[in-house]
């Protein structure tokens, strides 16, 4: 099958669905790509690079569209200005689109989608289980969102982040409030802090407040009973009128203080919600920058303007909404491979032959239409996230079944070797002759201190620490050599000739050997 | 020479053995703590000759010399990957030497004894001669397993407990009945039946154990050639072969009791053997379970942007002979201002340190390995965990489930670090059989393929 890559027609979309490297994959896995002229333009893709990864380059707009099997694509099919025709219509029935689709604000497109009998893939309404992130586009955007959010914000703020010292005096460093601590938020906190100004950030979620103090930044919270802000998949719930309202208030002191403040609060399915309110811009120092992440769904600050930058008593807004696209390069890559990834995940065979399993539950996930049915939204997973335990563990192993001996019976245990110690002692004192006990002595002492030596000995040598003893242990070359000096018996010189010989052996090669191990030792 | 000269040379050469073993406690002074030992020995068998006097000494030097001229070549040409079958090898031999010494001083007693005396001397004589044969046959058929000769598989015949019971309990009779005689004949005899029980024992135990285990098995047959010595040291009345043979006694039960720790196992669980056979099958068929690739340019980017690198080693990478190759990208890695460090795990060899021996060689500077305590609080630091040939001892299995096999067994952090990359030959699991849930974390990548062949391409794409 041919897999179409159009240019993107929406306003200031600079972002392309594949990248050469991503072509090559696909080319792999079984498909012909076709790419359109310009496409990979302002993501610094000319039109040569695809076509040295094995793409063919469509100049027409009608007729990559019209012959394409599979349309990869950025934004939601729309009306094409350059043919005057719908991007849908142009479409053959019953190819497969992948791409941004927003199927819960926009029914129409799904109803259009149905229509002309197309299997549509909607990446933004990708599950969000460990398996799917390697397709999660939206956190990959996300990501970008949060980095490029920090440098627009540096772009208008007129001081350094860092704070340093210099001949001309002292310069503080930025401070820098960033809101809701997603993807992006995580995102704009390390970027901050690398960049030296100090940060701190908000979330209604305080399982998050480990991500955030391992960024880099101090968590704010509030003082406020046990209400908690997570909703499911990872995404924050709308909160109570009296947590909202302690919330704001925060909000109004940290805006006296702080320089820059960073906004990525979103609910799933609302608008944004108003976190800055027109007083609070006011009461920010002349010079500072507000980000409004969530500018195209509303804003989470009363005076942004989306697409653009306000200024309001002295405050710049940003109220962006294209910043992965600012970074187009980068956001194509990661866009381009998330969509490898979908497409992996769909021609299982690598035969070119797409195979749309409704029973795998990330699949069926991000199909909002298939052949003539709207399949959007996807009945609820039974009980997601939640890790159920792999089947053949319910039952306890053997190794479980091993108890922990209680303390009493440890207890017994002890005493009992204490009196079989001290029995032993008696005994030996007791009965054995001097001569023994003379050597006996000697054995105990010289047990103690082996005990006290190797445990000094560190752990990287205890190879050489075994060919060494090795050699040592080679002394009973002595009582050997003795036997042999005095042998009267031919059996007895034979045995102990031998025994000579290969305690020999031992001295000789443990040394060396040893020696040679050390002498590779160095730093 | 007088006796008393002799006794003094052999405390001198005590307290160079034990100067030799204290030596040992860093690379620094661990050459010179090697040349103590040297000269111990010779200070030792110099004062024992200088006592014999003026006699015929012929057989004498032709055996050292027979000896030396055997053991420095064989040390000069042995691979440090061997090292376990020498080391092995060489308790084997000081078995050997204790079972002749044993047979040598029955049959030609140096000093006539009388009485309590003489029975204690016998005893001595009986048990010397026990645990060097023990000794002798259980390290041959160690240096086999490890040298591949013999089927590394453990080797469990049914009611083999209570066929080590029998044997002990044999040779315990067999002694009294040697105890009671005053025939020599029927007295070798019986040495020499109860020394065959004892060979047939040492080899049925270490049969008896598996692959996995072997780092235990050699520290252990350490520990009983070191005791073998001493029993003959009280055999001779001689304390210096009782202060070595108890040093080197308890040097090999030290190393044994690190091995079982750091593979969470009773001593007592690996002595009575059979390591792996728990069938663990927990399924792979979870479907939320898929291992990422990745390919050796994205490492090489990896790696080149890293920070920080923790290299950890398995056996899998010496049988590979990937340690070379390992070691160049550690320098090239180095060059470039990353900190390169290696994780080592206590049973990552063969042999207790073997690891170490063998990246060493490899010319990986000592002050880069680290030990498992050292570096496990370092991973959530770490930017990229390069796991080569390792998988048991990385297991969060270990660390996270319980009802896993291998729970409680101390390991390599690796996947608290932000990311991690195995390479690795298949989907196969480790010498415990047991599945490795490390291959299925996000933050984890797998490099299929001979850890040599892609070693030495990550280092081409490096330098590339």
């Amino acid at each position: 099958m041919n897999i179409g890559i159009p240019k993107e027609i929406f306003q200031d979309e600079r972002r392309v669905a594949a990248t050469p490297a991503s072509v090559q994959k696909l080319v792999k896995l079984g498909y012909d790509v076709v790419v359109e002229t310009g496409a990979g333009e302002f993501a610094n893709y000319p039109d040569e690079a695809y076509k040295e990864a094995g793409a063919a380059i469509a100049v027409d707009t009608v007729s990559l569209w019209g012959e394409a099997d599979i349309i990869l694509k950025v934004r939601a099919p729309m009306e094409h200005p350059g043919t005057g025709r719908h991007e849908l219509d142009m479409m053959k029935e019953g190819a497969f689109l992948a791409g941004y689709i927003w199927p819960a604000q926009n029914p129409e497109l799904l109803e259009k989608l149905a229509k002309r009998k197309i299997t549509a893939f909607a990446i933004d309404a990708l599950p969000r289980i460990s398996r799917a992130q390697k397709m999660d586009a939206l956190s990959a955007m996300a990501n970008i969102a949060g980095y490029r959010a920090v440098i627009e914000a540096a772009n208008q703020f007129g001081r350094f982040f860092t704070g340093q010292v210099t001949a001309a005096g002292k310069v503080p460093p930025a401070k820098v409030l960033v809101i809701g601590a997603g993807v992006a938020g995580l995102a704009a906190i390390g970027t901050a802090n690398s960049m030296g100004a100090v940060v701190r950030a908000f979330d209604t979620r305080l399982e998050v407040k480990e991500q955030v103090s391992s960024m880099g930044a101090e968590f704010l919270e509030l003082d406020f009973g046990d209400e908690e802000g997570s909703g499911g998949g990872g995404y924050a719930k709308q909160m109570s009128d009296e947590f909202i309202k302690a919330e704001m208030a925060l909000f109004a002191e940290q805006a006296k203080e702080v320089d820059i403040i960073i906004t990525t609060a979103l609910i799933p399915g609302k608008p944004a919600p108003k976190l800055i309110t027109a007083d609070m811009v006011k009461s920010m120092k002349p010079g500072s920058v507000i980000v409004d992440l969530a500018s195209e769904r509303g804003g989470n600050c009363e005076l942004t303007e989306p697409g653009k930058v306000a200024e309001h008593h002295g405050v710049k807004l940003i109220g962006y909404t294209d910043l992965p696209s600012r970074m187009a390069k980068v956001a194509s890559d990661l866009y381009a491979t998330n969509l490898v990834h979908l497409m992996t995940e769909l021609t299982p065979e690598k035969d070119g032959q797409p195979s749309v399993n409704m029973d795998d539950a990330v699949i069926r996930g991000l199909t909002v239409s298939h052949q003539e049915n709207v399949t959007w939204p996807p009945p609820k997973p039974e009980e997601p996230a939640i890790k159920t335990p792999a089947p053949g563990t319910e039952e306890p192993s053997k190794a479980k079944a091993k108890p922990e001996p209680s303390p009493r019976r440890k207890l017994a245990g002890k005493l009992a070797l204490l009196a079989v110690t001290v029995l032993a002692l008696y005994g030996v004192g007791a009965y054995a002759p001097e001569s023994f006990l003379s050597h006996f002595t000697v054995f105990v002492l010289a047990c103690f201190i082996g005990w006290q030596v190797i445990w000094n000995v560190t752990a990287s040598l205890h190879t050489p620490l075994m060919s060494v003893t090795n050699a040592i242990s080679g002394i009973i070359v002595i009582g050997a050599l003795l036997h042999l000096a005095q042998a009267e018996n031919a059996a007895v010189g034979v045995l102990s000739f031998i025994a000579v010989l290969i305690a020999m052996i031992n001295v000789s090669g443990g040394f060396r050997v040893t020696h040679r191990m050390l002498k590779m030792f160095h730093r | 020479m007088s006796p008393g000269l002799i006794s003094v040379a052999y405390v001198a050469a005590s307290i160079l053995f034990i100067l030799s073993l204290g030596g040992l406690s860093h690379q620094e002074s661990a050459r010179r703590g090697n040349w103590y030992g040297v000269a111990g020995i010779v200070i030792a068998i110099g004062a024992t000759i200088a006592g014999f006097g003026l006699g015929d000494l012929t057989a004498v030097i032709v055996a050292m010399v027979l000896g030396i001229a055997i053991g420095l070549p064989m040390a000069n040409k042995v691979e440090m990957t061997q090292m376990p079958q020498l080391v092995a090898l060489l308790h084997s031999f000081v078995g050997l030497a204790a079972v002749l010494v044993g047979f040598s001083s029955f049959i030609e007693p140096l000093v006539i004894k009388v009485g309590a005396e003489h029975t204690i001397k016998l005893v001595e004589v009986y048990l010397g001669i026990f645990i060097g044969a023990v000794t002798f046959t259980g390290s041959l058929v160690a240096c086999g397993k490890l040298d591949g000769r013999i089927d590394s598989k453990a080797l469990t015949l049914p009611g083999r407990h209570w066929m080590n019971l029998a044997a002990v309990v044999v040779a315990i009779i067999l002694g009294g009945w040697f105890l009671g005689t005053d025939s020599m004949a029927l007295g070798i005899v019986l040495l020499v039946v109860m020394a065959l029980i004892a060979a047939a024992l040492g080899v049925h135990l270490i049969m008896a154990i598996g692959g996995a285990d072997m780092p235990v098995v050699v520290s252990m047959l350490n520990s009983y050639s070191g005791w073998a010595a001493a029993a003959i040291g009280f055999m001779l009345g001689n304390d210096l072969l009782i202060v070595t043979g108890a040093l080197v006694g308890s040097s090999g039960a030290i190393l044994s009791y690190i091995m079982c720790k750091a593979m969470n196992r009773s001593f007592i669980s690996v002595i009575l053997g059979g390591f792996g056979q728990t069938s663990s099958s927990s399924a792979v068929g979870d479907s939320d379970q898929t291992v990422h690739e990745t390919s050796v340019e994205e490492l090489a980017e990896e790696l080149r942007n890293a920070d920080s690198v923790i290299i950890v080693p398995g056996y899998g990478m010496a049988v590979a002979q990937a340690q070379n190759g390992v070691s160049e990208i550690t320098k090239t890695l180095r060059d470039r201002g990353v900190n390169v460090r290696f994780g080592i795990h206590p049973v990552a060899g063969r042999l207790p340190g073997h690891m170490n021996v063998l990246l060493a060689e490899a010319h990986v500077p000592y002050d880069i390995v680290l030990e498992m305590d050292e570096i496990n609080d370092d991973f959530p630091k770490t930017d990229v965990v390069l796991v080569i040939g390792a998988n048991d001892t990385v297991n969060p299995a270990a660390a996270e489930d319980p009802a896993s096999p291998i729970a409680g067994m101390p390991v390599l952090e690796v996947w608290k670090a932000r990311q991690v990359v195995i390479l690795k030959r298949g989907m196969a699991t480790g010498y415990s059989g047991v599945e490795n849930p490390l291959f299925f974390k996000d933050n984890s990548l797998m490099l299929f393929g001979d850890a040599k062949e892609s070693v030495d391409k990550l280092m081409g794409a490096l330098r590339g």
